[in-house]
């Protein structure tokens, strides 16, 4: 028995000693995944293969879903470009300022994580809608409106991934060495070159990581979307409605092609983020657990 | 130079003071401003613009549009949907994650990409997948045919479709507070004479009751607001089995703008209450 507790603590034994246990354990933990996530994922495949490779391009490549799709990349990625500034700025005022209404700011940055996106939707319809003061104002000052337009994809996209950003710098930020800023600076470095030179570096994977999965995210949303865009072809419908305007009009094999490449896309970039979180992981040593 | 700083404490806390000083100046507080400036229009403003539009006719109106029988009664089944898809999560979200972190086999890695997956999938495709497989034309149309339970248009699709959606939160919650745990102490108390079960449920279980409750609690957060997926399986025309999320679209569609203002408003809320509050009590708890 005392064997048991001289072994090496890091080496992971099971709670369950009778081998049955175990093995009956790992069987429905993985009959369960493959019930939930396998076969429906092999299904849609299957479906949008079944006319070949040939006519899947060309579903996806009609000009109506083209357009939806290219709508959401270019959408998602503005949100992206956006969302990387000013959750990394975020990030930077929190971890390196004090301020009053700073623990407000903190707790307010998960926000959108709880609240559905579909309520998400119905918040800036109510805001910037046309019928609205700020929406009709904006239309009459600068004839651009936000809703039932791609601005509207782009805020409600900016609300959804708000915290992916923030959160994923901020940790990092505050393990930085100050040290090393002072050092900088009393070497006669201005606030710029700091920033570039010492600050930067250290976070370019999380702010990385940050980004690509707000990308990911973003490519599938529909809750929001259909509310703040509508769903007016080659205007503002993003390739998640077109996938439910063509599932509700029975066209199985368009939904399916473009449902594939929606996946495809949005997959292989939580894949890279899920790469790149490894990675700097592997690069800080010291790290705590 | 460079010795005499470093061997002067008081001269080298004088720069640091200084150099701290410049940096917080007119600099910060633009960007602080900047920070703040962002959050309340991208967030605070839609937020109170749903609330003051929500209440615009009075609080007469919000609580007539909760007393209809049928937006009750969408609540209801949210509500329902919410507690199923929270229990099947529990058992088997907890047992993924266990596995995950206490065995070692081949294809260990191919979980933990599969796992992310629904984070991947449009909530309207993961409604459409299980139309595949249920729907009348489906895979397992002659299955469904021959039980006689409709799945797809009914209280099961819309579950199986929640199911789908909210599957990482449980697992991904609890591998972390996994990993932590220090198995010494079953081995302890393996050592004393409990039995698996005794050491499962008196050492192992205490210590992942944070996480659970955490995660628990964003699966069902996640759950009540679920939209996409169940209006998919749901068959968005037929409109018979509401969910909250249904009616305020639905509601939206037939210009009853104070029932899904007011519908929208109590769901945001109490999403936001259940997660903000666990999260604090996480806090507390470790």
């Amino acid at each position: 028995m005392n064997t048991l507790l001289a072994g090496n603590p890091k080496t992971k034994t099971t709670g369950t000693p009778l081998p049955w246990g175990r093995w009956g354990l790992r069987s429905v933990a993985i009959s369960y995944l493959i019930v939930m996530l396998v076969i429906p994922l092999l299904v849609i495949l299957q479906d949008g293969m079944r006319e070949g490779l040939v006519e899947l391009w060309r579903q996806v490549t009609l000009p109506i879903a083209w357009h939806a799709l290219k709508l959401t990349l270019w959408t998602s990625a503005m949100m992206v470009v956006l969302n990387t500034i000013m959750g990394t700025l975020t990030a930077f005022v929190l971890v390196r300022y004090e301020f009053p209404g700073k623990t407000i700011l903190n707790a307010i940055i998960d926000l959108p994580l709880a609240i559905p996106t579909l309520v998400t939707g119905v918040m800036l319809v109510v805001l910037f809608g046309p019928q609205e003061a700020i929406g009709s104002w904006l239309k009459e000052q600068f004839d651009t409106s936000i809703i039932f337009a791609p601005p509207g994809i782009i805020m409600a996209l900016l609300f959804l991934t708000f915290p992916f950003v923030v959160r994923s710098v901020q940790p990092v930020l505050l393990e930085l060495d100050l040290a090393q800023e002072r050092a900088a600076a009393t070497l006669g470095a201005g606030g710029w070159t700091i920033f570039w030179r010492i600050i930067l570096p250290p976070l370019t994977l999380p702010i990385l990581t940050g980004a690509l999965l707000s990308f990911a995210r973003a490519i599938g949303e529909f809750g929001s979307i259909v509310i703040v865009a509508g769903n007016i072809p080659l205007v503002s419908q993003t390739a998640a409605v077109y996938v439910f305007g063509e599932v509700e009009s029975e066209n199985r094999l368009g939904a399916s092609a473009v449902s594939i490449a929606m996946v495809a896309i949005a997959f292989s970039l939580m894949m890279a983020a899920n790469y790149l979180r490894k990675l700097s992981k592997k690069g800080s040593p010291e790290e705590i657990e | 130079m460079k010795n005499s700083i470093a061997n002067n404490p008081a001269l080298l806390s004088r720069i640091v003071q200084s150099v701290d000083k410049q940096k917080g100046k007119w600099i910060g507080w633009i960007m602080i401003g900047v920070v703040l400036m962002y959050v309340s229009v991208l967030i605070l403003a839609p937020l109170i613009a749903l609330t003051v539009n929500a209440f615009e006719r009075g609080l007469g109106a919000v609580i007539a549009s909760f007393s209809q029988s049928y937006v009750l009664l969408s609540f209801w089944n949210t509500l329902w949907i919410g507690l199923i898809v929270v229990s099947i999560h529990a058992v088997f979200g907890t047992i993924v994650a266990w596995v995950f972190v206490r065995h070692r086999f081949p294809g260990r890695d191919l979980i933990n990409g599969l796992v992310d997956m629904p984070f991947a999938v449009s909530p309207v495709v993961a409604g459409y997948m299980l139309l595949l497989l249920f729907g009348r034309n489906g895979l397992l149309a002659p299955l469904v045919e021959a039980t006689g339970i409709r799945v797809a248009f009914a209280f099961p699709g819309m579950i199986l479709a929640t199911l789908f959606v909210t599957l990482p939160f449980m697992i991904r919650e609890l591998i972390p507070v996994l990993e932590a745990f220090d198995t010494r102490q079953e081995k302890a108390a393996a050592t004393l004479g409990a039995n698996g079960w005794q050491t499962f449920w008196r050492v192992t279980f205490p210590a992942l009751r944070w996480g659970m409750i955490y995660g628990i609690t964003l699966t069902f957060a996640r759950a009540l607001g679920e939209f996409g997926a169940v209006l998919v399986i749901g068959g968005a025309a037929q409109g018979k089995m509401m969910t909250t999320t249904l009616f305020i679209y639905h509601a939206l569609e037939e210009r009853q703008y104070i029932g899904a203002y007011s519908a929208a408003l109590a769901l945001g809320l109490f999403s936001l209450v259940l997660v903000l509050g666990s999260d604090r009590l996480r806090r507390k708890g470790h």
